[in-house]
């Protein structure tokens, strides 16, 4: 079956900064070690670069457990307490129904469909900051 | 017909790096006996949630998948065992939100839903054993107390 094998993912998982927003995007089966040093990676490159935005793309994640969601919640909460806020963007509908009868609904994760949608809705949210691009009036 | 050829298998959960072989075995013996995509999901996630069970809290121990047929429905069959400290009290432990271990408490009790069948053995001292099935066309089940 090497159609749903892409490997186990190992070490870090690549931050990219696009903007105010940082970038991550999860794919395949990671390690519980890989899952936490993300945990630990985005605190302090959010903690540094001052972005607004976390955005993780878990369009490619097969299964999300009680650990991966306990990570992702918590990345959420330290995320809030940096100013920057977390959308989880591309659920796929499986994973949805499974972590409903788990017991996780996650309730503060912000979610999108996809990385646009989430984009969009990380821009829009964002406070608006003298000099910065989007100052829409209300 | 679905073959079980490769669903029957038995391996080692020592470290999260076997958590992974674990899950990927889970979802090619699902795929195989027919499972479909949902299905699929929800019994890759409980066998996760069960075998970092055994590793965190059992010290380590074994999956056995086994092909299980009855009625023409073909099922899959996991069995987590180790020999840890075992469950004292096993009803606090199937309750939801309950932890000894720092996790969100979702693990047993949230796999127990995702699954037809479970059971499970253990007593402080002699480890614990946790039985999971799944069947592919589900025999009608009576929706307790929701």
């Amino acid at each position: 079956m090497s159609d749903a094998y892409s490997g186990p993912v190992t070490g870090h998982v690549p931050v990219l900064r696009l903007g105010d927003v940082l970038l991550v995007t999860l794919q395949g089966d990671l390690h519980d070690s890989t899952a936490q040093q993300l945990q630990q990676d985005l605190a302090e490159t959010v903690s540094r670069t001052g972005v607004r935005g976390v955005l993780i793309d878990i369009s490619g994640v097969e299964i999300v457990d009680s650990f991966l969601g306990r990570v992702l919640a918590e990345i959420a909460a330290q995320a809030k307490l940096l100013a920057a806020r977390t959308v989880v963007a591309g659920m796929r509908p499986a994973v949805a129904i499974t972590l409903v009868e788990l017991g996780l609904t996650l309730p503060g994760l912000g979610t999108a469909l996809s990385t646009e949608a989430g984009m969009e809705l990380l821009s829009q949210q964002a406070p608006s900051r003298p000099g910065g691009p989007r100052q829409e009036s209300p | 017909m679905h073959t079980a050829a490769g669903v029957e298998a038995c391996l080692p959960i020592r470290s999260d790096m076997d958590l992974v072989w674990v899950r990927q075995h889970v979802r090619q013996a699902a795929a195989r006996l027919g499972f479909g995509l949902v299905d699929q999901t929800k019994l890759v996630t409980a066998a996760s949630e069960l075998a970092r069970n055994t590793l965190v809290h059992g010290g380590g121990g074994q999956m056995a998948a086994q092909h299980v047929s009855s009625r023409g429905s073909q099922g899959l069959r996991l069995a987590f065992s180790d020999e840890g400290p075992g469950i004292a009290d096993l009803e606090l432990a199937l309750s939801d939100g309950y932890t000894s271990g720092g996790g969100l408490g979702m693990g047993l009790s949230g796999a127990r839903r995702l699954v037809h069948d479970f059971e499970i053995d253990s007593a402080p001292g002699s480890g614990t054993t946790v039985r999971v099935t799944c069947w592919v066309v589900r025999p009608p089940r009576p929706r307790e107390g929701v």
